[in-house]
Parts: structure tokens; sequence; C-alpha cells
């Protein structure tokens, strides 16, 4: 009898229950949102230079500045990289079409995928910072609160960017054409090639106004110590809200 | 009179130039299995999808047991069962996956054993949805719109890619549902699947309804009722045949004359062949085939 396999349980968590199986069933996904940030700055900490106290950044080293680098590599990869050709594929394949004919709003599936994605970034972020903090002495974050609110910040704008590129992207393909495009620009302005905080002036200028440019300054001022300079927390979320309304805006469910 | 399970009045639905559906208008009763046929491209889908609340319309009006299948997602969710024609589900999802989480969406959904043991699914529980053929992906479909015990079932083209013994199984289970109270829309290109299932059809081409009724009734109004074969005992003039009243064709296959015609024409024919002294041996009377009545409806639209 399937009395018990049919017993009633909230629609929506079933919806985010299933997902969080077939999340578990992508070891790309979990490889580079999880793992690879730590494994990038346990790389980095293997480079002597990076380990020396460097005047020309106020001090601080630069592995220091790659951890949040690593952080914010952890959301790119979960919200541009990995989410997008899913929903997109959601989309493609009529499975958002097929969940409106029936009690559960399809809504769930895309809530779901995004706090999915969204959960696998902070547990990236928590084992990055415990690698760095326990094994290579980074300073733990001077102001806990400011680094909270940074995250969020940063993981909002992040997510608002995978958000624009899902409704656009028409199916799997796309997506990860537009992720990988998206991809790299938010790569270089979150300082995974070059820190932002060791940025020439004028570039500088311009990487803080893109929203993982603000995102790393906003990180690195809560890392250091104080609450994050609220003109970066108002740039992250000045895009953030843009990039959300034009998503709602281009969306499709079908 | 009782208000039918699914009512469409005059529905229009054009994509840009294109125009899906014209005019259609149909009343489905409660408990009755209704079947929308037509050629490609003629408007079914979008019919169909339109009750399902897939589909806004331009203009009419379009109703599940009096509930409006826009205004209100939640009820007519409960009360409808759809499979659709081009969906899928997660490459990744297993079949005991798809149906622990659909039954997760209804407040008294069938258990899933039974159905899944009627659908040839049992031994394919742990298989990932992208890993089954088309035809179990089809059952798997089916299963997924049982199972919320829905009062109407929407059906697009429900035996694509199914196996002769898989198709009399759904049948089998369609006519269970209807049995215990559900209604059923269905749209075919199978005319054998229509014929067996169906109470009433509705034959649609250029998004309007050509012709609509039981199966029997639209093959007798079709001018091959019926398919009359016989071997004449001695020549005859097939040319003659094919200008007698209510003939609609004449040929022939090796010794085997074979006339189609109104209802008519059977007794014509007989006659004919009985002043001329000929004897039709083997003599056979078929009942015409949907099949021609359906053509008939279909290119006498297109004649005109």
């Amino acid at each position: 009898m399937s009395i018990t396999t049919s017993a009633r349980r909230s629609p929506a968590w079933a919806v985010l229950r299933t997902e969080f199986r077939l999340f578990a069933r992508e070891p790309g996904s979990l490889f580079w949102i999880l793992l690879f940030p730590t494994l990038l700055l346990a790389i980095l900490a293997a480079v002597p230079p990076f380990r020396e106290p460097d005047p020309g950044l106020g001090g601080q080293r630069v592995l220091d500045l790659y951890v949040p680098v690593s952080v914010l590599l952890a959301m790119l990869m979960a919200a541009v990289m990995a989410m997008p050709p899913v929903l997109a594929g959601y989309r493609e394949r009529g499975i958002l079409r097929r969940l409106r004919t029936t009690p559960v709003h399809p809504g769930s599936l895309l809530l779901a995928q995004v706090g999915l994605h969204a959960a696998a970034v902070l547990v990236s972020a928590a084992l990055v910072l415990a690698v760095g903090v326990m094994l290579l002495g980074v300073p733990a974050p001077g102001h806990w609160p400011g680094y909270l609110v940074a995250l969020v910040s940063a993981l909002a704008a992040a997510f608002a960017v995978g958000a624009l590129i899902t409704a656009v992207a028409g199916n799997t393909r796309v997506g990860q054409t537009v992720g990988s495009i998206v991809f790299f620009p938010m790569m270089f302005t979150a300082g995974v090639w070059f820190p932002v905080q060791g940025m020439p002036g004028l570039l500088r200028d311009v990487v803080v106004a893109t929203p993982m440019g603000a995102a790393s300054e906003a990180l690195n001022d809560a890392l250091v110590g104080s609450f994050p300079d609220l003109a970066d927390l108002a740039v992250t979320w000045g895009w953030t809200a843009v990039l959300v309304v034009a998503s709602v805006r281009l969306f499709r469910w079908g | 009179m009782t208000t039918p399970a699914v009512q469409v009045e005059n529905l229009r639905k054009t994509y840009g130039e294109r125009v899906a559906v014209d005019d259609v208008s149909l009343a489905v009763a409660d408990g009755e299995i209704f079947g929308v046929l037509g050629p490609n491209g003629a408007g079914k889908t979008t019919t169909v999808e339109s009750v399902a609340g897939l589909r806004t319309p331009d203009a009419g009006r379009v109703r599940v047991h009096g509930v409006d299948p826009l205004a209100d997602r939640d009820a007519t969710t409960r009360l409808v069962g759809v499979q659709l024609q081009d969906s899928a589900l997660q490459p990744k999802l297993t079949v005991r996956e798809a149906l622990e989480l659909w039954t997760s969406f209804y407040a008294d959904p069938l258990p899933w054993d039974g159905l899944v043991e009627r659908l040839g699914l049992a031994g394919h529980l742990g298989q990932r949805f992208g890993r089954l053929s088309g035809g179990q992906q089809q059952r798997l479909a089916i299963a997924l719109a049982l199972v919320g015990r829905p009062r109407v079932l929407l059906l697009d083209e429900l035996s694509t890619g199914l196996d002769p013994q898989a198709r009399r199984d759904v049948w089998g289970l369609v006519r269970e549902m209807r049995d215990a109270g559900a209604t059923v829309l269905l749209v075919t290109h199978a005319m054998e699947e229509a014929r067996h299932l169906c109470d009433r059809i509705a034959i649609i081409d250029a998004g309007r309804v050509q012709a609509m009724g039981t199966p029997d009734a639209l093959i007798q109004a079709a001018s091959a009722a019926t398919m009359t074969s016989f071997e004449p005992s001695g020549p005859i003039d097939l040319t003659v045949l094919a200008g007698l009243g209510g003939v609609a064709s004449v040929r022939a296959d090796g010794d085997r004359v074979l006339v189609e015609g109104g209802e008519d024409a059977v007794l014509t024919v007989l006659a004919h062949l009985a002043a001329r002294g000929v004897t039709p041996r083997r003599l056979r009377v078929l009942d015409g085939s949907l099949d021609a009545a359906y053509l008939d409806v279909v290119q006498r639209k297109e004649m005109a």
C-alpha cells in the first residue's frame, strides 16, 4: 500500500525537496560552487609573495584580498553559471507550463532553485572563511554584522543578474552561452584576476560602480573592520532593483 | 439542463498574423469522453490549452464546471488533470520521485502504485526521466494527469509513441476514470482511438468545428458510409456502377469489386447487378471507416 507515500505534505516543500535532490545530482555545479572557491584560496596561499603584507594595499596581504574574491566567485558560479541554464531548461522542456496546470504555482520551482543555489553559496562562503581563518592565517571579519549585510547585498545582486539571464534565455544552451559571456567581465569586476582594492584610480572608479565591484569593496570593508560604505551598498541594491524589475518584465513561463 | 463539464463558446485565438482558432464552440457533458480530431495546425491543441487555462483567448468564453480557467487558477487546477503534447520533466528526476511529487500536490490523490502497475512502469520506478523511452515518458505523463483524481481530464495526443498493447491499456484506464465520474476531452490523430474511446467527436479544421456527433453518426453522414465488396459472377461495367445514385467510388482489386457509398448505395448496387443477372459472390458490406468520414469532412471543406 502506498498510504505512507501518498501522505499529504506541503506541495511547496515537496518541490523544494525534489529540487534539492536534483541539485545534489549535479557534481559539476557542486564542485564549482562549493569547493572551487576554497581551492583557489588554498592555491594562492601557496604563492609566497601573496603571504607578505603589501604597503601598497594598506598593509593587507594579497591573500587577504582573495577572501572576498573567492566568496564572490562562488556567487557568480551559482547565480550566473549554474542556475540560468537549469531554469531556462525547465522552461524549454515545458516543465514550468506543466506545473501551471497543477495546484502548485511554478514560481515555487524558481524560488526553490534560487534558494538552493543561494544556500550553496553561503555554505561555500563559510568554508572559504573557515579554511582562510583557521588554516591560512587570514584575519576573521572585523565587523560581523557588516560582513553579513555585505554578503546578503552581494548575493542579491548576483542572483538579480542570474534572474535577468534566465528571463532572456530561451533555452539551456542560450542560458549557458549568455551566462559565460556575462561571467568573465563579472569575474574581473569581482577582482578575480586583480583585486579591486589594488586597481589603479580610474579603473577602480569604474569597477566599484558595477555590482560585483561594489560588493567586493563592501565585503573588504567589513573584513578590515568597519561597516561597509553605504555608497557601495547603494550601488549593489540599485543594480539589484533595476535587474529584478527587468527580469520580471521579460520573464515568460512557457 | 445540467451545466456542461466543459463549455467553449466562440473561442478565438491568434498568434500575430496566424489565426490558430477562428471560432470554436463545443460543450462536453459531464461523464462524456469527447474527442477533438483534425489535421495539424487545425487549432486542436490551442483549444484544449485554453480549457486548461494555459492560453488567453482573444475572444470567447471558456468554462470548466462553471469555473473560468483564467480567472480562478486554484479551482481550475484542482478540477483538471492535464497531459500536454510536448512537456517533459527534469531529466534527472526518477519515476518514483515524479509520482511522489505530483501526489503531494493534490488533496485526495490516487494511490500511484496501482497506476504504475496498470501503465507498465512498475519496473522503472528508479529510472530517471531522461533515460526513459518515449513511450515510457508518455505513460508517466498519463499517470501524472490521472494521479490527482481530476473531474476533467484533458489529454493531448494520448497514445503518441505507445505500442498497441499499451494503447489498449491506456484506453482502459481512461474509460475507468470516466466510469468513476470524470469527463474526458482528448485531442487525437488516431481514428481508431476516437472510434473506440469517444462518445462524441468534433472535427476541427482551419480553426472551426466542421462536424460534430457520435462516431457512428459521422460515419453515416459521410458520402462513404458503407464499403460493399463482392466478386461478380460475370463481366460488369465499373463506370456504370460508379454512376449509380449514392455511389461515391468504385475500384477493382483483383477479382473483387469495391464500392464505397452512402447508406442506400448497397441496395442500388445489388438491384443493378440483379437486373443484369450477375450474382455478387462472397458479398461483404462493412461500415465505412471514421477515416473516410474524417477525410470526407476535411476535403469537402477544402474544395469549398
